[in-house]
């Protein structure tokens, strides 16, 4: 079930350009790539940076023990060729590979993984990996200081490697993570800030800081005839017009697409065959927050929201048709996604009579928080100002800089909030947003309880069927859909516009920016500079 | 002129303490933080206990007044904290971006007064004729395009339409990287410096002791290379020092434009994750060079003009 959804996602959005090339892959080459999230990398110590702008970086150098697959969606093993799981789910045997090196030429081998996951789980360390081993025994005690070793992690001997969890689960979503990249325990870490040491495919070259990063093939790579490329420029261009013009200009190989170059870009005979499309993992929506708004309390009042709206009216004029409404929390390339669940239509009449039903016959008024971000802030709240006025709910917009978004919500000071959340790709990590348990200052951000939530959701992570957790799941999600503790708006649909003699890339749906270098080659179509 | 000198360079003092300060109570009222930053693009869910980690690694629950001591001390010892970001010193990270800002404002300032103080020049010594018409009408444009559409402008005609220069970046520093952006960015300074050159000569032109000089009967060449040259460069000096002095600070939107990999973007990246060491450094960095360098104007004015110094 899960790979037909997937593929179903996948081929929904993506098949139109990833058939890319049925030509023998050629080595060689120069990749410019574009890192669009920022001025700069902030750091080269992948370990101290969650943002996806260090992740490009991470994805060139450095490999987790985990991996996402992009075509089968859904984590694979990286570091290990295989791996034996007991009984009861908790303990995890690793058989690491026996051919992965360093750039340094140190082969990996168990004591690596400890040395790093000790260094992500020391709490004066402050880094953000530390949240995904969690799951791991003893990590909190090691963390604190109480214990010298992490418990739960045992060297068998160089290649093998024992993790055992706190509790039954697939520790695969968790170890995937770019933060939980494994570093070379015999390089000191500060040179990791500074000359980076990984296992990954290319090998750091030069960074300019605000410029552009270089990386190059690395001649010992475990995946044999890997990497294609010779070299990568991984280059700093946050200005999406100007990145326009350099891709036009053919000096960039990719670039991420906004709305409206979406649309110029699908116009341009030139251009539309090479777009690369996919449902990102990421919720857009408006979060209602019952503990300041008495109305939100009432189902009725939030359902009715969701049926004033004409989220399809705005998709395509203000977010340019780059988004795929949402049906539910859950995304669609989400193994619990329900195929079968149906959006909230546009239906005023049953938003009023919903209204009355909750006794807001007069309407209320409560105001939303937002950015200025054109496909969820602010632009995004006007437009549903009118839509909502027609069955007596008056919005305001709150206008809030970026950066101050998520302390705000976090501090639960808000009525009403917009934003994007990532809603993949683990659904139970995901759906455990609104379980009464997690605290708003975590992701709980509207403060949802619900006890027959909170039963479906603790039955689902008790679950050890793989199958069975993932119906629970999908019942978890429907109901959510049902109650309405947000209003549903849209999937992000990323677009990455490609020169036509780039192959191998693909359609990432937890963030299409993050592509797999080894796997990209270009054809001699490319310019003379960059074969 | 030591005296003047020495009175010039310690007026900065309390000028720099007075920005620090400033700079120091505003990032401390305005909302949002850098431990909540990491999760504001939502791409990750907030972790309470990490933000508890990162805000006690970095003082920030300590009370407004300790942070402000700790805050001035640092800066008395000419330490600029460290980034929050990267856990670098903020004074390395400035000193990696510092030097291509430079390069670009002095390119952008050399572009400038190359163009703009001869078309003043001329346009002065010709007033009302078709150059002196076509130079105030596109100094007037220069001054009211904004620097972002026309660098766009740039892009599309010398990148795209012409394939003549890059479109943007650093690359290996070549010098054809650096055309752009600094003609993006030199084009305001160079309309003002039309503008001023052509007012300050015309002035200096309609004044007696010129009119002297023609009565004894000096060449127009004379008069203009031994008299209107010399008291004129008083108003273009003035205006090529609070041009250059700004030129840092007005690069922050080029740099984004362009990827130049420049402290205006680094202030804008830190800004936005409030990474306030990063923002004080930089700005008080900007603040600096303004003051520096109006510092070397006032110093030559009166080393042009024996007055000032007197005054």
């Amino acid at each position: 079930m899960f790979k037909t959804l997937s593929l179903a996602a996948l081929l929904s959005l993506g098949t139109a350009t990833l058939a890319l090339a049925a030509d023998e892959p050629r080595h060689g080459g120069t990749f410019n790539f574009t890192a669009p999230y920022g001025s700069a990398f902030s750091t080269l110590d992948t370990h101290s940076s969650p943002n996806i702008q260090e992740q490009f970086l991470t994805f060139a150098i450095h490999r987790s023990l985990y991996s996402w697959d992009s075509h089968a969606n859904k984590p694979v093993l990286e570091l290990a060729d295989s791996v034996d799981v007991s009984d009861d789910g908790t303990t995890y045997t690793y058989h690491l590979k026996k051919n992965a090196v360093f750039h340094n030429g140190k082969p990996l081998t168990a004591d690596d993984i400890i040395f790093t996951y000790e260094r992500l789980a020391t709490a004066s360390n402050a880094l953000s990996g530390a949240s995904y081993l969690s799951i791991i025994k003893g990590i909190e005690e090691f963390g604190s200081g109480a214990a010298t070793e992490i418990e739960g992690l045992k060297k068998i001997d160089d290649n093998t490697l024992e993790i055992t969890l706190s509790a039954a689960g697939n520790p695969a979503f968790n170890l995937m993570e770019a933060t939980t990249a494994i570093y070379p325990s015999n390089v000191p870490l500060e040179q990791q800030a500074i000359n980076p040491v990984g296992l990954g495919a290319f090998v750091f070259k030069e960074h300019i800081p605000g410029s552009q990063i270089v990386v190059e093939r690395f001649e010992d790579y475990y995946e044999e005839g890997r990497p294609y490329l010779d070299r990568v420029n991984i280059i700093v261009m946050a200005e999406g017009s100007a990145r326009d013009v350099a891709f036009r200009n053919k000096e960039i190989d990719v670039s991420i697409l906004g709305p409206v170059q979406y649309s110029a870009y699908q116009a341009d005979p030139e251009l539309k065959d090479n777009l690369l499309e996919v449902a990102e993992t990421f919720t857009r929506n408006i979060g209602f927050s019952q503990t300041q708004v008495e109305a939100f309390k009432d189902k009725r009042v939030r359902q009715a929201i969701n049926y004033a709206i004409n989220s399809d009216l705005i998709i395509e004029r203000l977010v340019k048709g780059k988004a795929v409404r949402a049906t539910s929390w859950l995304p669609l390339g989400s193994p619990a996604f329900d195929s079968e669940a149906k959006p909230y239509p546009y239906d005023p009449e049953k938003a009023k009579e919903l209204l009355k039903e909750a006794g807001y016959e007069d309407g209320f008024e409560f105001e939303v928080t937002a950015t200025p971000n054109e496909s969820w802030g602010v632009p995004i709240v006007e437009a549903i100002l009118p839509m909502l006025a027609e069955v007596g709910v008056t919005v305001r917009p709150r206008p809030i800089e970026s950066a101050a978004l998520g302390s705000t919500i976090q501090s639960g000071n808000f009525q009403a909030y917009i934003w994007s959340n990532l809603t993949g790709p683990d659904p139970l990590t995901v759906m455990r947003c609104f379980w009464s348990q997690t605290p708003q200052s975590a992701c709980n951000y509207t403060a949802y309880s619900n006890p027959e939530y909170d039963k479906i959701y603790e039955a689902a992570r008790a679950e050890r069927d793989p199958d069975k957790q993932l119906e629970l799941l999908k019942e978890a999600n429907n109901f959510i859909q049902e109650d309405a503790p947000i209003w549903f708006f849209n999937y992000n649909k990323a677009v990455m516009a490609h020169q036509p003699w780039v192959h191998g890339l693909v359609p990432n749906a937890t963030e299409l920016a993050l592509q797999p270098y080894d796997d990209i080659w270009i054809d001699d179509t490319a310019p003379e500079n960059r074969k | 002129m030591l005296r003047f000198a020495l009175r010039r360079i310690l007026q900065i003092i309390p000028t720099v303490i007075v920005v620090a300060l400033l700079i120091f109570v505003i990032f401390s009222v305005v909302p949002g933080s850098f431990a909540a930053s990491l999760f504001s693009d939502g791409r990750t869910n907030a972790d309470p206990q990490l933000i508890a980690r990162i805000t006690a690694e970095f003082g920030l629950d300590k009370p407004l007044h300790e942070r402000f001591f700790t805050y001035i001390w640092d800066l008395a010892r000419f330490d600029l904290g460290t980034s929050f970001r990267t856990r670098l010193p903020v004074i390395q990270m400035i000193n990696e971006r510092m030097w291509a800002s430079l390069e670009l404002a002095t390119a952008a300032m050399v572009f400038a007064i190359v163009i703009g103080v001869p078309l003043g020049f001329l346009a002065a010594l010709r007033p009302g004729s078709i150059l002196d018409t076509v130079t105030m009408i596109g100094a007037v444009s220069g001054l009211s395009l904004p620097q972002f559409w026309l660098g766009l402008l740039m892009m599309l005609l010398f990148a795209l339409h012409l394939n003549w220069l890059p479109s943007f970046g650093y690359g290996d520093g070549s010098f054809r990287n650096l055309i752009l952006p600094a003609m993006a960015l030199g084009v305001t300074p160079l309309a003002l410096l039309a503008r001023t050159t052509r007012a300050g000569v015309l002035d200096v032109m309609n004044s007696d002791f010129i009119r002297t000089a023609h009565a004894k009967g000096m060449s127009e060449t004379a008069v203009v290379r031994r008299h209107v040259a010399r008291n004129a460069l008083v108003l273009i000096i003035t205006t090529v020092g609070l041009q250059f002095g700004s030129l840092i600070g007005q690069a922050v939107v080029i740099e984004k434009l362009f990827a130049w990999p420049g402290i205006g973007s680094l202030l804008v990246d830190s800004v936005a994750i409030r990474d306030i060491p990063v923002v004080q450094g930089t700005i008080l960095v900007i603040v600096l060079w303004f003051l520096v360098i109006n510092t070397i104007v006032d110093l030559l004015y009166a080393a042009i003009d024996p007055r000032i110094k007197q005054e």
